[in-house]
């Protein structure tokens, strides 16, 4: 193993025994007590993973719950042994995956504070030399003498945290760490990264949150139901991830537009049979690149009394907030009479990455009444290779003297 | 090896386990630490009430309350060790599921808890003895020996059973029952003059730990010849001893190797 890789893991491949045993009865009990064979489902929880970190690097690990993250996390921190393949790992690691292991609730800060100490190696005098820095990096110097039932769950992470960075290791691993605290502690941990990055030490970070990840990590590995997708830059990565998190949405649902839903309303007659989402290359998706051109295509079915009658169509599309970001309407370019498809193209779709919702209407000609209301019923998204600030990207030109 | 075993780290979380379990175990009680003598006092005197006063047993053991004292002591220790050596990797799964630390140090953490617990007791053990006016015993010397050997039996046991817990559930009950048994298996609260069959007490005598209480008793409180230990039933003399002192050396590797084996699937099975 060469000299600046510190951890090195060789096609490793780990599962889980779960027993197919309800025993309801005693009589069932026995039974299976007697059987030699008892049933059992393995459930893989990794296949086949081999990546290697180097030394000073900062790696993220991001994934979809139950795609395996805390499995790896747990075996390169030893807590578990891999089934097969062998993990390499060269120099001191942080021994926990979660901060405040084994911080007991009827003890008080201050004994937590040892108590945790002696967990990463430290004995009393060490601690005792420590104590104050870390009651003052967490800011906790009034309530270290309260039991640690009483602290709010950011004081006890902020605790933790504060204990954790002191562990001298040259290799972090860290679970979700950042996702309590408020914003100026979540900055102070920022900085503390900063820092241990330039101190050369290596962190393994385990994160659902791509915008933490795309400000510290050198690279990413990207896992998906127990196998690697990718180990790659942040920003291809968060491409990935954005894109698997979308997919398992449209898996979810395949149903098409049903009949009678809450969100839909209108006086009928005039229906939207059927709504789709086309790229540039008029091939159907949901997912598509700030600036990129999407065409929305809209199926209608109109009852036989209704086969001439003037509609005016209009959208809205809201982001994750809720706020509406855009409204288009035909009223500016009258659909034919008797339309029962219905195209608009929007060729620059320059909105921030995420999630959106669509809302179509189909309103008689005057817009007083709605034939059809389907509220926030279609999702599309945007993704982006680069971090776009705000609601929209605007072009823009800069010049200075 | 050994370096390893007793490196610095190891032992700051060692103690400092200790002190943990120490702070939390009497937390919330008006007496705290007071406890941990009371109660086998408190057993001590319903023992005495009603063997010593009311059924008059013992009355050919010199200082018969501060035998029963002791081997009630001992006994206790005994059971301390095991039954909370029993539930430790349980109880702790929470640090062993997300942390690597030495497995055994939990187990080994209860253990010292129970002997911190045994020496307070020995103390209270002595109060009586001067009360009662027993004579200093020479080889009262060899009793650290003694408290050796059922330490080894003790930590060895609940190396197997806190490994074996974390499978098998059940074992909390039966080691209950067991324990209830080993208390009148044992000659705790009868002296072993009441045994007429002589080879009823010899087999009694090949239990470890009536072996070790009987030799304490010996040792500490009287020679008198009704105090039966293994030496006197025996005449061939020291051989015999092997037997209990090697099912104890036998306890404490089974412990060990059973142990290590499971000890890198806690994580999981837990």
């Amino acid at each position: 193993m060469s000299k600046d890789i510190v951890i090195k893991v060789d096609n490793v491949s780990k599962a889980f025994k779960l027993p197919h045993e309800k025993q309801s009865s005693l009589k069932g009990m026995f039974v299976n007590v007697f059987k030699k064979t008892r049933s059992f489902e393995r459930q893989s929880a990794l296949k086949d993973i081999s990546f290697e970190v180097k030394k000073g690097e900062f790696f993220g690990i991001v994934g979809r719950n139950g795609g395996g993250k805390s499995t790896l996390l747990k075996l390169i921190a030893g807590i578990y042994s891999p089934d097969i393949g062998i993990i390499t790992v060269n120099g001191k690691l942080t021994p926990f995956i979660e901060l405040g292991v084994g911080f007991n609730h009827e003890l008080t800060g201050r004994e937590n504070v040892y108590l945790n100490g002696a967990l990463l190696g430290f004995s009393r005098n060490e601690m005792a030399v420590m104590y104050d820095d870390i009651v003052a990096f967490a800011e906790l110097e009034r309530f270290m003498d309260q039991k640690l039932k009483n602290y709010s769950s950011g004081m006890q992470v902020r605790l933790a945290f504060s204990i954790a960075i002191r562990a001298e290791s040259e290799i972090l691993v860290m679970d979700e760490v950042l996702a309590v605290g408020d914003a100026a502690f979540q900055k102070k941990c920022f900085d503390v990264f900063r820092e241990l990055k330039n101190q050369g030490r290596t962190i393994i970070l385990v994160t659902h949150d791509m915008s933490n990840v795309e400000r510290f990590c050198d690279r990413v590995l990207v896992l998906n139901e127990s196998k690697i997708m990718k180990i790659g830059t942040p920003q291809e990565a968060a491409t990935i991830y954005s894109r698997l998190n979308i997919n398992s949405d449209k898996k979810a649902d395949k149903s098409g537009i049903k009949k009678t839903i809450v969100n839909r309303w209108g006086a009928g007659g005039i229906r939207v049979k059927n709504l789709g989402f086309y790229d540039s290359k008029d091939t159907e998706t949901s997912i598509f690149e700030v600036g990129g051109s999407i065409k929305i295509k809209i199926d209608i079915e109109r009852d036989a009394a209704l086969k001439n009658t003037q509609v005016v169509c209009g959208l809205a599309i809201y982001n994750q907030d809720g706020v509406n970001v855009t409204g288009p309407n035909s009223i500016e370019a009258p659909l034919n009479k008797d339309a029962t498809t219905i195209e608009v193209r929007i060729p620059d779709i320059n909105f921030a990455p995420g999630e959106y919702k669509l809302t179509t209407a189909i309103y008689n000609a005057e817009v007083t009444e709605p034939y059809d209301f389907l509220d926030k019923y279609d999702k599309f998204s945007i993704i982006s290779d680069h971090t776009v600030h705000g609601l929209v990207e605007v072009r823009s030109s800069w010049t200075s003297n | 090896m050994l370096k390893k075993v007793f490196s610095k780290q190891n032992k700051a979380l060692l103690s400092e386990l200790v002190r943990t379990d120490f702070k939390l175990r009497y937390q919330g009680s008006v007496l705290g630490y007071a406890w941990s003598l009371l109660r086998p006092l408190m057993l001590f005197a319903i023992l005495y009430m009603v063997f010593v006063k009311f059924l008059k047993l013992g009355g050919d053991i010199p200082h018969f309350p501060i035998y029963l004292l002791l081997g009630i002591v001992l006994w206790t220790f005994f059971v301390d060790i095991t039954s909370q050596g029993l539930g430790s990797i349980v109880g702790r799964g929470d640090l062993i599921r997300k942390i690597r630390i030495p497995r055994w140090i939990i187990v080994v953490s209860t253990s010292v808890s129970a002997l911190i617990n045994l020496i307070l007791n020995l103390i209270v053990v002595l109060v009586f003895m001067i009360f009662n006016q027993v004579d200093f015993l020479q080889t009262s010397l060899w009793l650290p020996l003694i408290l050796v050997e059922i330490y080894m039996i003790g930590l060895g046991l609940s190396l197997f059973l806190s490994a074996a817990f974390v499978k098998y559930r059940d074992l909390s009950y039966i080691w209950e029952v067991i324990v209830q048994a080993g208390f009148y298996v044992t000659p705790i609260l009868y002296s072993m003059t009441l045994i007429t069959n002589i080879t009823y007490q010899k087999i009694l005598l090949m239990n470890p730990l009536a072996q070790s209480i009987q030799d304490a008793r010996y040792a500490v409180v009287s020679h008198s010849p009704n105090v039966i230990t293994i030496d006197s039933i025996f005449s061939s003399g020291i051989a015999v001893r092997l037997i209990p002192l090697g099912m104890c050396v036998l306890f404490l590797v089974i412990g060990v190797w059973y142990f290590k084996h499971e000890a890198e699937n806690f994580a999981e099975n837990l």
